[in-house]
């Protein structure tokens, strides 16, 4: 692997690059304030080369590939300066009709989202022969024999009967898939690829990026790789260009970057790799939450009478025991049902099974009697975008609880219990009387943590708390949480298909498949020893980007 | 919360929050920006305020007498006519017997007009409805009065400046008056429409299921009832008011929110945040009030001057048939009525037509403007 990279990065380009961006800048102008997004960057890329922009968000990544092929909304955006130009054409000043003749034929682009970056309503052969025939490229038999020689080329199985299919159809790695058939449907020079696996399971996403190195190798592709995942860039770009606040900060080898990083930022973002060490593992400590065969079955109805004729088997008799202190994560991919199990345990949607909450049997609790165990039992969800009320401020949503859970007290009462929880989760207690959009993701999910920290729950489900953000945020919010739980006693049931951050944070570690659990035990045993065969997969893939044998994971 | 805490809320000096939030200041300065919305709301506004005080702009009694050293308020008293020498129950201060005595033994502060919305002037200088009191010449204007053009009541106050309709009621008055009601009638029944149909709107979308679909087909049932029979029927039945107009039209109106409200609902309630206060033990209705309302809330408001405009053409259309306030509102849809029915006095429609149009369009205008300031596109970036 080194001895590629070095022979690759060392190679001196003899010729004149395929893309040079040259004192790029990109500016948005809205209601009379103006956003610099993208500070005078310069780069280059050589024929076969990947090159790697990264950052974290908002560093202006995206805008800059984007501006490549001026996909911007033009006029809020602008160029106060630079050029990019492509085999000695500045596509900044090209005509619109000349920047069409280079779009998705010299160049092409891959999205993040494969869910949205597909027409739902056209088949994947009419999707593929649309940037076949707008490129004149269809062939005698209107493109038939291509298409399926590049699905063929992305390996989907069975391209033949798999032409007709609609994008709903398909898994997310399989619209992926298609996605760079499509991109590739008309050999570009250089494909750009913006976060293209960053929607996806971590088993999928080694396929995909096994894939474009394939492609790459056999086509001579360059490629302009965008991506905020430090593990990606060490495996698969020759170069790398470390982006911050619209600037690129550091520019050279991969293995250089990597090995001898210069710039405070470059070292920051690599030593930001979620770190700690779970609480130790304690058999006596009390027992919080206990499952016992805990079943999410939903049902599936047909015909007029609405009779059940299957079930979607959403959890499928799992077993589990969560002590005080203990953290246990539940990982798995979309669509294992980490987080019904989640929901189920918590009660907020129904199920079979026992479950057990501090000795008290819950499973055939109503609604109104779950709600003094509320305050014991609180949520922390995924994007803390969508979990905090737009129209409450911080100060108000904290205190929502309180409300409820310690009624009676006064208004000082709340507010000096607000802010001191707000303290302990690290925000400045002045700010409270602000509202959700005026924070950073990282401070929002510290919110949406204070919020269950407040009522002092004895358990906790923390529903991927870090997967909608960067990485040296996460690695905070990691620090925090393993400081309140050491404070506090704290029982964790922590989903997450991120094994990084599961691995600092989990002593007992659920692997779950299609609603069963596939391996159970301490994480230290699963990590380091995994027994069963997916379990194998989700690590190779997780920690080392590599695929398994065809089989034991999905496509 | 007990007296105490509520106390110390007001004095605490912690609430540090600006009064207006970020977002409905950018909110205010986007209605700002449609001038013309902007314009009518003030111009809405005034004439609202105006004609609130119509007692004190058009009122067949003075606001204040002098009678005797005594100082009285008829706009707000009925004086009998003993206390001025006279024998009715409730004094005509019109009449110019008491007028003379008054006068002679204080003085009287009258309103600009001088005539109520049901007030008939006696002294018509033609046949009702007579012209405009500026199209006639003085002398025919002051025809009627005792001393003709040098009489001291044949001022400003007592003159017709539109006109009389067909029982020789002042028509400035009559519109001054109308135009108040009308506006009442469409807000009162425009906020509970609102209260109603967001209730009904937010039960559905928040539960949705089986209490969704059967709310849904009961509204389809209903709103299929034809309003203006069932009018018809009921008039025949209970007495026409306002009170009764108003509960018969509110019965149906409240179905135009129900749409836009479940709908919001509907799409809200898996909201992240919402589950968040789910999992936090907050009631289903302190939910639906505090999470969701206030989403469904920008809809409802940007959906509002249209019900109110709604509500006023439909009381006007009412009046016009016949089915609506009792005889003698100063209803704008009784105007019309006269103006069809007496096409030689021009007067009557046109300015029935005139203060409808004018109303309803600045409801119009402040309804679009209200539109772009809730416009999700132009207030968040």
């Amino acid at each position: 692997m080194r001895s590629t990279l070095a022979r690759l990065s060392s190679d001196p380009p003899m010729t004149e690059p395929l893309l040079k961006v040259e004192d790029l800048s990109v500016t948005f102008t809205a209601a009379g304030t103006t956003t610099h997004a993208v500070r005078n960057i310069s780069f280059d890329i050589n024929k076969g080369e990947t090159v790697a922009l990264v950052g974290e968000s908002g560093s202006g990544k995206s805008v800059s590939a984007l501006s490549v092929l001026k996909l911007l909304p033009y006029p809020p955006a602008s160029h106060p300066s630079g050029r990019i130009v492509f085999e000695g054409q500045d596509l900044l000043t090209a005509s619109e009709r000349e920047l069409r003749g280079v779009r998705g034929n010299d160049v092409t682009m891959i999205f993040q989202e494969p869910m949205t970056s597909l027409n739902p309503l056209h088949t994947i052969e009419r999707q593929i022969g649309e940037i076949l025939s707008l490129h004149g490229h269809l062939g005698e038999d209107g493109g038939h024999s291509r298409i399926i020689e590049l699905l063929n080329q992305v390996g989907i199985r069975d391209p033949e009967k798999r032409l007709g299919a609609f994008p709903h159809q398909l898994s997310g790695g399989q619209r992926q898939r298609v996605m760079i058939a499509m991109s590739l449907a008309n050999e570009p020079k250089l494909l750009i690829a913006d976060e293209p696996t960053t929607a996806l399971d971590v088993t999928v996403q080694a396929q995909i990026l096994e894939l474009l190195n394939k492609l790459k190798a056999d086509k001579g592709l360059s490629m302009l790789f965008i991506t905020h995942d430090l593990g990606i860039v060490r495996k698969f770009a020759d170069r790398v260009c470390v982006m911050t606040q619209g600037e690129i900060v550091e520019t050279g080898a991969t293995a250089d970057i990597f090995d001898n990083p210069q710039h405070d930022y470059t070292k920051h973002l690599l030593a930001a790799e979620p770190k700690g060490e779970p609480p130790a593992h304690d058999e006596n400590a009390e027992i919080i939450m206990q499952g016992d065969d805990i079943k999410v079955w939903f049902p599936i109805k047909k015909g007029f009478m609405r009779k059940t004729v299957d079930h979607v088997k959403a959890v499928d008799g799992i077993d589990l025991k969560l002590r005080a202190g203990q953290t246990l994560g539940v990982v798995g991919e979309s669509g294992s049902g980490k987080t019904t199990l989640g929901l189920a345990l918590t009660r907020m949607i129904s199920s079979q099974g026992k479950i057990a909450f501090v000795g008290k049997d819950i499973d055939s609790y109503s609604f109104n009697e779950m709600k003094p165990l509320r305050s014991e039992m609180q949520i922390v969800f995924q994007d803390p975008y969508g979990s905090l009320s737009p129209r409450m401020s911080v100060a108000e949503i904290i205190a929502e609880g309180l409300h409820i859970h310690k009624p009676g007290q006064t208004f000082e009462q709340i507010d000096a219990t607000v802010s001191s929880v707000l303290e302990e989760v690290g925000l400045d207690p002045e700010t409270r009387h602000r509202y959700p959009h005026e924070f950073s993701g990282g401070q929002r999910q510290r919110m949406a943590i204070a919020r269950a920290m407040v009522l002092e729950p004895k358990f906790v489900m923390l529903d991927e708390p870090t997967s909608a953000l960067d990485m040296s945020v996460q690695a905070q919010v990691v620090e925090l949480l393993l400081r309140l739980q050491e404070q506090r006693n704290l029982a964790y049931l922590f989903i997450s298909h991120d094994l990084k951050v599961v691995r600092a944070l989990a002593n007992e570690v659920i692997v779950m498949r299609l609603g069963k659990v596939v391996e159970q035990g301490p994480s230290r045993q699963i990590f380091d020893e995994p027994r069963d065969d997916y379990t194998k997969a989700l690590m190779a893939a997780a920690f080392d980007l590599a695929t398994a044998p065809a089989g034991i994971v999905n496509q | 919360m007990s007296d105490v805490t509520l106390d110390k809320v007001a004095k605490s000096p912690v609430s540090k929050r600006p009064r207006i939030s970020p977002l409905n200041q950018r909110r205010w300065s986007n209605f700002k920006a449609n001038r013309r919305g902007y314009w009518s709301f003030w111009i809405f506004l005034f004439l609202f305020f105006f004609t609130l005080c119509a007692e004190f702009i058009a009122n067949d009694r003075p606001i204040l007498v002098s009678y005797k050293g005594e100082l009285l308020a008829p706009v707000f008293v009925d004086y009998p006519e003993e206390k001025f020498g006279g024998f009715l129950p409730v004094t005509d201060y019109r009449d110019p017997v008491n007028i003379e005595e008054i006068e002679a033994n204080g003085w009287m502060l009258w309103p600009p007009i001088r005539y109520s919305y049901q007030t008939v002037n006696a002294d018509v200088p033609r046949p009702a409805p007579s012209p405009p009191t500026w199209r006639l010449s003085t002398e025919e204007a002051c025809r009627k009065f005792p001393d003709g053009v040098n009489d001291a009541q044949c001022n400003y106050g007592n003159w017709n400046w539109l006109g009389t309709d067909d029982q020789a009621r002042d028509v400035v008055a009559r519109l001054i008056y109308g135009f108040r009601i009308s506006v009442l009638f469409g807000l009162v029944l425009t906020a509970l429409s609102a209260v109603i149909g967001v209730s009904a709107g937010a039960v559905q979308g928040y539960y949705g299921g089986w209490v969704d679909l059967i709310f849904q087909r009961f509204i389809e049932i209903w709103t299929s009832i034809p309003l203006l029979y069932l009018l018809i029927i009921v008039a025949s039945v209970l007495p026409p008011g306002f009170w009764i107009l108003l509960s018969i039209m509110l019965l149906f109106s409240w179905t135009g929110f129900v749409g836009i409200v479940r709908a919001e609902f509907l799409r809200a309630r898996n909201f992240e945040y919402v589950n968040a206060a789910r999992a936090l033990g907050v009631s289903n209705g302190t939910i639906m009030f505090r999470h969701l309302l206030p989403n469904a809330m920008v809809a409802t408001l940007t959906f509002m001057p249209f019900i109110l405009s709604g509500s006023i053409t439909a009381l006007t259309s009412l009046d016009f048939l016949g089915f609506g306030l009792p005889p003698g509102s100063p209803s704008l849809g009784e105007l019309l009525k006269q103006g069809q029915n007496n096409l030689q006095a021009p007067w009557l429609g046109l300015m029935g037509f005139v203060v409808i149009s004018v109303m309803l369009s600045l409801l119009i205008f402040i309804g679009e403007a209200v539109r772009d300031a809730f416009d999700p596109r132009k207030t968040f970036e």
